[in-house]
This record gives C-alpha cells, sequence and structure tokens, in this order.
C-alpha cells in the first residue's frame, strides 16, 4: 500500500530483552518523568482571582453601541437579522417621534432588539453585517443561567450605557485593517 | 506493675493512635496535592491557607452524607466490616519502634514503642491478614454481587500478596536473628540498613506492601468500570469513609514497617556523632522516623500517579510465578551466604 505520509512506522513485535521484561528500569524512568512534572509550572489559573486575558477579537456577548452624542446607532435596518445564520436575532422598528432626536440617531430605530442567546453561535457576522457600526461582539463572557426563558437578551441588556464609564470599548475591533476589510466585498465570503 | 509505667503506656498508645489518624488525615490532602502537581495542576487551595484544611472538610463531608444501609444486608456484619478494617489497621502500630528508647538519668526506660513484643513480625504479619476480614465481610454482607465479587477479588489479592511478603520476612529474619521490630531496628545502626543486605527482599516486600494496602497499581479491588464500586459499592457515608481511611492508615503503617525492617528505622548515620543528650537523641531519631515515613508515604503516592494498574490476570501471575519464586530463591541465597560464611 502507498504511504501518504511519511510518519508511518512499521510494527515490529521483537521479543522483550531480560531488562525490559524486568519492568523496573521502565518503571523507575516512568516514576522519574512524573517527578520532573511535580517542578513545573502550573497550568491552573486560580479563576476568580486571576483571570486570563482575552484576545481582543474574542467574540463574547454582544453590545449595541451610542455614538458619541449618546444616542443609539441601530437603525433597525435588520441587516444583522438576516446574516445571522442562527437566526437570533429579532427585532421590531419603529419611527423617532419629535423630540427624540437625542435618543435614536435615525429616523428609524429599534423599539424591540433581541437576541436569543441560546440560538447565538457567535460567529461575529452580526457584526460584519452592521452598516451603522451599531451591533459588536465584546470580550465579555455570556453569563450561565439557570431559565432558558431570561436568555433572550433585549435591548435592557444589550445597549451600552450612556455615560463614559459605560461605555463599551471596541476600538480593537475597529483597526483601520478590519474598516478596510470590511468594505472590501470581494472577502466577504472569509469572514 | 508500677502506676506511672502504666499511665506511660497509656500516653504512648494515645499518641501512635492520634499520630496514625492525623497522619492518615493529611495523606488524603497530601494525595490529592500531588497528584495535582504531578499533572501540573495546584490541587485543593480553598480550605485555608495552602487548603490545609481540606481534610477536615472531607470529613465533614463524609459524617453529613446520607446513611444507606441495603434493606438485604446483613446489619451486624455490614457495620463490623468497616469496624475491622479500622481496627486492624491502627492495631499494627503497636509494635512499630518510633524512635530511640529515651534513658532517663535514674536508669528508667522510656521506649517510645507501644510494646516490643518478641514476636512482633508475627504480630504485624496476624495483623494485617485479619484485615482481609474486613472487606471480605463488608463485600459479603452486603449481599450485592458486585460487592462479592469485589471484595473476592480483594481478598484473594491481599492472600497471594501475603505468602510472598512472608517469604521475604523470613530472609530478613534469617540475618537479624529476631522477630522483635524493636530489635530489628535497633540492628541497624549506622549504615548496616537491611536494604544494603536484602535488596530484593526489600523489593518484594515493598511491591507486596503495595499489593497489601491495594494501592495502584495493585487497586483492583476498586473498580467502577467491571465493579460498579467494589467491596464498598453498598457503603455509604462515613462507612465507607472508614474503609478509604483504612487504606490510609495502612499506607502509613506499612510506609513505617517498610522503613523499620529494611531501611534502618530511627536510625541515621550521621545524628549520633553530633546529637549526645539521651532524650534529644530520642526526639531527632523520631523525626528522623518521620521523615522515612513520609517519604515512603510520598513514594506510594508517586507510584500511584505514574504507573497503571495491572490487569487481573497479571496481578495474580506477578504474585504467584514472579514474587513467590524470587522470595523462595531470596530464602536460599540468604541461607546459602549465612552458611558460607560460618564456614
Amino acid at each position: 500500500m502507498a504511504n501518504l505520509t511519511n510518519r508511518s512506522i512499521i510494527v515490529v513485535k521483537k521479543e522483550m530483552t531480560l531488562l525490559e521484561r524486568i519492568y523496573l528500569p521502565a518503571i523507575f524512568s516512568g516514576m522519574l518523568i512524573t517527578l520532573s512534572h511535580f517542578f513545573r509550572r502550573k497550568a491552573t489559573v486560580s479563576y476568580p482571582e486571576v483571570k486570563r486575558p482575552f484576545a481582543a477579537t474574542y467574540r463574547g456577548q454582544h453590545v449595541l453601541k451610542r455614538d458619541e452624542m449618546g444616542r443609539e446607532r441601530c437603525t433597525a435596518c435588520g441587516l444583522c437579522a438576516v446574516a445571522c445564520p442562527a437566526e437570533a436575532i429579532t427585532m421590531t422598528a419603529a419611527e423617532r417621534k419629535p423630540g427624540e432626536e437625542n435618543l435614536y440617531r435615525e429616523e428609524k430605530y429599534a423599539a424591540v432588539y433581541e437576541i436569543n442567546m441560546l440560538r447565538c453561535i457567535f460567529c461575529g457576522d452580526c457584526e460584519e453585517a452592521c452598516p451603522k457600526e451599531a451591533i459588536f461582539l465584546t470580550d465579555r463572557m455570556p453569563p450561565a443561567l439557570y431559565k432558558r426563558g431570561v436568555l433572550v437578551f433585549g435591548k435592557n441588556i444589550l445597549v451600552e450605557g450612556v455615560s463614559a464609564d459605560k461605555r463599551t470599548d471596541v476600538t480593537k475591533r475597529q483597526t483601520a485593517n478590519v474598516l478596510e476589510f470590511k468594505k472590501n466585498n470581494r472577502y466577504a465570503h472569509n469572514r | 506493675m508500677e502506676l506511672s509505667f502504666l499511665i506511660y503506656k497509656v500516653l504512648l498508645v494515645l499518641g501512635v493512635f492520634t499520630l496514625s489518624l492525623v497522619i492518615a488525615m493529611y495523606t488524603t490532602y497530601a494525595e490529592r496535592k500531588v497528584a495535582a502537581f504531578l499533572q501540573d495542576r495546584l490541587g485543593p487551595n480553598r480550605a485555608g491557607p495552602f487548603g490545609i484544611l481540606q481534610p477536615m472538610a472531607d470529613g465533614v463531608k463524609m459524617f453529613m452524607k446520607e446513611e444507606f444501609i441495603p434493606n438485604r444486608a446483613n446489619l451486624f456484619l455490614f457495620i463490623l466490616g468497616p469496624g475491622i478494617a479500622m481496627f486492624t489497621c491502627l492495631m499494627t502500630g503497636a509494635v512499630i519502634p518510633w524512635g530511640k528508647d529515651y534513658v532517663a538519668t535514674d536508669g528508667t526506660h522510656y521506649p517510645i514503642q507501644t510494646t516490643d513484643v518478641n514476636i512482633g513480625i508475627l504480630y504485624l504479619l496476624g495483623v494485617v491478614s485479619v484485615g482481609v476480614y474486613g472487606i471480605m465481610i463488608g463485600g459479603w454482607a452486603s449481599n450485592n454481587k458486585y460487592s462479592l465479587l469485589g471484595a473476592l477479588r480483594a481478598s484473594s489479592q491481599m492472600i497471594s500478596y501475603e505468602l510472598a511478603m512472608g517469604l521475604s520476612l523470613i530472609a530478613l529474619i534469617m540475618i537479624t536473628g529476631t522477630l522483635s521490630v524493636g530489635q530489628i531496628a535497633e540492628q541497624q545502626l549506622g549504615w548496616h540498613w537491611n536494604v544494603l543486605y536484602q535488596p530484593l527482599g526489600c523489593l518484594i516486600f515493598i511491591i507486596c506492601a503495595f499489593a497489601e494496602t491495594n494501592r495502584a497499581p495493585f487497586d483492583l479491588p476498586e473498580c467502577e468500570s467491571e465493579l460498579v464500586g467494589g467491596y464498598h459499592t453498598e457503603y455509604s457515608s462515613m462507612k465507607l469513609g472508614f474503609y478509604l481511611f483504612a487504606e490510609y492508615i495502612n499506607m502509613f503503617i506499612s510506609a513505617a514497617v517498610i522503613s523499620t525492617l529494611y531501611f534502618g528505622g530511627y536510625n541515621f548515620p550521621v545524628i549520633y556523632n553530633y546529637v549526645t543528650d539521651p532524650l534529644w537523641i530520642s526526639v531527632v531519631s523520631f523525626g528522623v522516623m518521620m521523615m522515612k515515613v513520609c517519604f515512603f508515604i510520598f513514594l506510594f503516592l508517586w507510584v500511584r500517579w505514574t504507573l497503571p494498574r495491572f490487569r487481573y490476570d497479571q496481578l495474580m501471575n506477578l504474585g504467584w510465578k514472579v514474587l513467590l519464586p524470587l522470595a523462595v530463591l531470596n530464602i536460599l541465597i540468604t541461607g546459602a551466604i549465612i552458611l558460607l560464611r560460618q564456614l
């Protein structure tokens, strides 16, 4: 049979020598190996005290961004819902009333915006699809909850706060490269 | 019998009892810690600093758990089983010399050994073999086929290895010429450790000690895949705790016996050059003994987390076809050497 890789090894059923049959040398060398692990650096992270840093591009829980004036960026165009392969996103659009200009950036906004976190696969396609830079995935872990119902996240959870300290930093996800990449439809299949 | 003598002995008994329990308690902790360290983990470190309160937490858990006794079990024997296991392993500590005798200025001896009977080794072997009853009765009284099979496996394993153990000890007795554990320990002053005269016997004894304490790679009595649990399948709460705890005490006693019989006991070559005060000699020799015991306990753990367990037929092969003939061979060689020296 032809070799697919060069890694195949021919199995030899050789008689074991006396030293091998006594087993003790093998046992001692094995014990030395385990002992050497005794002094190695431990892989454990003491979780609540020490947290492993996430990559800047980690795709965790979503955030709906506000703009620099504190208005919601989302215009309820529905592109994220269309892009979502898991069909986790639903929304209801509403029209901005006069006097609400400080709340919503565009004339149309999402009165209801829900992501079903049980369906979401955190692929990041919503982020890619959004033409208004409104939805981003963050480096936050989505919480583990006991009830399924509460895992449909509405705007009360998704929209970031108005004050500066409640804003979510997504600059790392919006580097010049990323923005350039988003413009180029040629790579859309590659996201 | 003087009252002071009696009080001293009672204190000694209590001391050995406490020592066994405390060391066994912390062996459970050490086991988890060593396991973790050998596997690049940290192990328990939440209960108290470095997790040193972990044994207490485990104990509380054991006591709080639901106690369940099967309806069809033989109630008396079911309760007796763990009791025997615990009782026998605590009894073995009686003949082990923990340190050099303290001779007071008025000439009275204060041995750091509960009792130095002149049949010490026979006593050890006898009590250890009673330990099989604990397991066998426990497995039988559960009225559960898996438990019975587990007990069968455990007892046949222990009995098989007891033979090789006894034979390896015969060679040792031939060169020491005494059955008293205290005297054997005393003879190994300086570098005259028995392991140097009986390397093969020592190896056989250590292997058998591993099998006797049901430690890996001989931990066949317990098995989740084919026996559900083993002889203690039906046990719960502190009765199970007794079985497991007895195993740890057995480990401590085995470590003590190995270091006493083969590794010089409380002797260490250089201490008598530096320590002259009799009280300090006793204290230091006790410390030396404890260090040796701790090393052998560590060896038990180390082996457990290194070697994979045997298959049952391999276990029996090793016991009957390898260790037993080797032990007999060892006796023959020892006898031949003793005869040659007398010529």
